[in-house]
């Protein structure tokens, strides 16, 4: 028995030294970037590994110098992106959800397929022509038509509160509809109340879509500076005529967008992984 | 497939049977709604249906008059006369005069024949309704009011009331640009096909052939990066999926202290936007980045190691630094799956006298891709339109002379991804587009069956 147990132990020491290597390689380019946040010396790459001097300068001068790279506005635009499509596609998420999950039309499996297959394609395919349609109704380059964009694009992922939805006991539903409730009462005051979670993530994942974002803004923003959103802006930030000396509060800049996100992240973790597998088992 | 098709069949006999019904069965009213819309609903006293029937007419006949028909009429050419100089008597110079747009006639057109289709449906209801206000008036029923209607609306038609906002949004800005791009795809449009000052058109098939053995050179571009994404998907998916599994199963043993910080850890790095993280690896990779620069100066090695910038090393980077980017996925993923493996199944194999490799690959593998495999393939689908790790990290690159336009880690989306942008190479880019969908499509259907046949099969046990 005693030599079982030495065995086991053994086996627990080898895990956890292999936990701890590989801890330490996965967190390591994060206390690289943090590290770089508060570098003095300016330059992307450096012949050391470890700053010479540190300074609090680069975030400071993230919200002081904004003539070429206008940080405080782009977080500003984000935030304001962020928080308009979370409730747009949040709604439309839910509306959409309930309706499959249900009420029973005769359209509704081609709705859903005709859902399914949309997802197929690849996105960057339809970009310039969402541009296009953008400027045929004259909002292209503005705030609104990333808000529209972005929740247009989401309301697409509603299969993870359609399975939340249909694990919710119908027999609540129609004893609200036998006692004359409406339909729209019924998702409100029944259906609603009872799937906190579902809305949490669903608005959390869409409130985290224009902050890592890089691609669609870019093509709908072009050369217009003032609307960027942060991901654009500093990804700007690492083009070759400006690494050089925005490299540090590119790092100072990415910290203060992926701090908020982790955290979020981190609350919406175990819908995540629900809304990965049931993606995988969809129909 | 027989099924489905019959099924469609079916349908489509029965809407225009209700139709045919309407016009023999209809009085002068009702018949006159076929031309007049909501004529059938007005002469039975449903003002305001009526009237808003007719209001949806004059808008859409208004809108095909002074709008849509310049463009639809011009469909079939995309335009003729494109940007052109003409001499202007009054001023004596030559002015430039704009001359057909084919953009935005293909863009209207389309959007055009989306409101006609739609058009259409609102057209069949509304004689619909007058024919169902006749019968009963005929039978001596009351007839729903307005508010009535739109108390339905909350209730036994909820579905309409939900779903109009979301279709509107996903027409608008996904259904309209897929079958713009779709179309696209049958023309010429590129960088010397570009309107507003030159003119493109359609060309069938053209594109495709290029692409499969027409054009040398992007036919060899096409199979060389299709052949690089299929391995790149196969690598990524099952080294991030097996590594993946082991980390879970190595956090989730038995006598394992502080599994919560252990899987933090790992979430932590998930969370971080990949723009950020993955262009920190690019710098670290970089050829003076710091980890080259760690290794000069330890003496390791004399030169730069090309991570990024040589073929196969570049191509093994990718791999590696996703890794660090999968692995924490599909940890999270698998852990809850592995706790469902029933326990007795160990049990029985460590009385046997089975190591923890052995009871790995006989009991533990066996079991999860047997439950995981429509998450392989969604996963496999995933890796297909991987674009932040391959874009960031090496957009595409090395580039080489015998690619057209792509470089040698380049996926077909990220070649998809230069083309429009960088190249305006718009109608190869659509063609490459379809040919992703239908590697994704063709995928999914398996995941499809397959998710099928396990469900139906846990009903039979």
């Amino acid at each position: 028995m005693k030599r079982v147990r030495k065995r086991a132990n053994v086996g627990n020491i080898v895990i956890y030294v292999i936990l701890s290597v590989m801890s330490v390689l996965w967190l390591l380019p994060i206390a690289w970037l943090l590290m770089i946040s508060f570098r003095k010396e300016p330059g992307a790459y450096t012949t050391y590994l470890f700053p010479k001097a540190l300074t609090f300068d680069n975030y400071v001068r993230l919200f002081t110098e904004t003539s070429q790279f206008n940080f405080p506005r782009w977080y500003m635009n984000t935030l304001i992106v962020a928080v308009c499509s979370c409730v747009l596609t949040t709604i439309m998420v839910l509306m959409l959800a309930y309706t499959f999950s249900r009420l029973r039309f005769s359209s509704r499996k081609m709705f859903m397929n005709i859902g399914l297959i949309l997802g197929m394609f690849p996105g960057f395919m339809s970009m310039i022509a969402v541009y296009h349609v953008l400027k045929a109704i004259g909002l292209a380059k503005s705030l609104v038509s990333l808000v529209l964009v972005y929740s247009g694009a989401g309301c697409l992922n509603y299969l993870v509160a359609k399975g939340f939805f249909d694990t919710i006991p119908r027999a609540l539903d129609e004893a609200a509809l036998l006692d004359g409730a409406s339909r729209n009462t019924v998702f409100w005051k029944i259906t609603l109340p009872n799937s906190k979670p579902i809305v949490v993530y669903t608005a959390i994942t869409a409130f985290i879509a224009p902050w890592v974002d890089f691609i669609f803004v870019s093509v709908i923003m072009k050369d217009d500076y003032q609307n960027y959103t942060v991901a654009l802006g500093l990804y700007r930030m690492l083009e070759r005529e400006h690494i050089y000396n925005y490299f540090t509060q590119f790092c100072a800049g990415a910290v203060l967008v992926a701090i908020p996100i982790t955290l979020l992240f981190i609350k919406i973790q175990k819908f995540y992984v629900e809304g990965v597998t049931s993606g995988a088992v969809k129909g | 497939m027989r099924k489905s098709l019959r099924r469609a069949w079916d349908g489509l006999t029965q809407h225009f049977g209700a139709l045919f019904e309407a016009f023999r069965k209809g009085d002068a009213w009702t018949r006159l709604s076929f031309v007049v819309m909501g004529m059938g609903c007005l002469a039975r006293g449903q003002i305001v249906k009526g009237l808003l029937y007719l209001a949806a007419e004059v808008a859409f006949v208004l809108y095909m008059a002074l709008f849509a028909w310049q463009y639809l009429s011009k469909f079939g050419t995309l335009g003729t006369v494109g940007m052109h100089k003409e001499w202007d008597e009054a001023l004596g110079i030559y002015k430039r005069t704009p001359g057909d747009n084919s953009m935005l006639i293909l863009l209207f057109s389309v959007m055009s024949i989306l409101l006609i289709v739609a058009f259409l449906a609102v057209w069949r209801s509304s004689v619909l309704a007058g024919y169902k206000a006749q019968r009963l008036k005929e039978r001596g029923e009351p007839l729903p009011g307005f508010v009535q209607d739109v108390v339905s609306l909350m209730n036994e038609r909820y579905h309409v009331t939900l779903l109009t906002l979301p279709s509107l949004m996903v027409i608008a800005f996904t259904v309209l640009p897929i079958i713009f791009m779709i179309l696209i795809s049958f023309t010429n449009f590129d960088a010397e096909h570009q309107p507003p000052g030159n003119l493109f058109t359609w060309v069938g098939f053209q594109n495709f052939f290029d692409v499969f053995w027409k054009d040398p050179m992007k036919s060899h571009t096409f199979l060389g990066i299709l052949g690089w994404t299929m391995v790149w998907a196969v690598f990524a998916t099952f080294t991030n999926y097996l590594f993946g599994m082991i980390l879970a199963i190595m956090i989730n043993k038995k006598g394992i202290r502080f599994k919560a910080m252990w899987r933090t850890i790992f979430v932590i790095t998930i969370a971080v936007p990949q723009f950020v993280s993955l262009l920190l690896m690019s710098q670290i990779l970089h050829d003076q980045g710091p980890l080259n620069s760690l290794l000069k100066q330890w003496g390791v090695i004399k030169q730069s190691i090309p991570f990024l910038t040589n073929t196969t090393l570049a191509r093994i980077s990718v791999i590696v630094v996703n890794l660090w980017v999968g692995i924490p996925f599909s940890m999270l993923i698998t852990s809850g799956i592995l706790m469902n493996i029933p326990g007795d199944l160990y049990e029985s194999a460590s009385i046997d006298g089975a190591g923890p490799v052995r009871t790995f690959g006989s009991i533990t593998l066996p079991y999860m891709l047997f439950v995981t495999t429509p998450y392989l393939i969604t996963a496999f689908v995933g890796n297909i339109n991987n674009f932040n790790v391959i874009y960031l990290l090496t957009k595409g690159g090395p580039l080489v002379t015998d690619y057209y336009q792509a470089g040698k880690t380049d996926l077909l989306v990220t070649w998809l991804y230069r083309l429009t942008v960088d190249k305006q190479d718009y109608s190869l880019a659509s063609t490459i587009g379809i040919l992703v969908f239908v590697i994704c499509a063709v995928l999914s259907l398996i995941v499809y069956n397959r998710s099928a046949s396990v469900k139906r099969e846990e009903e039979f046990r």
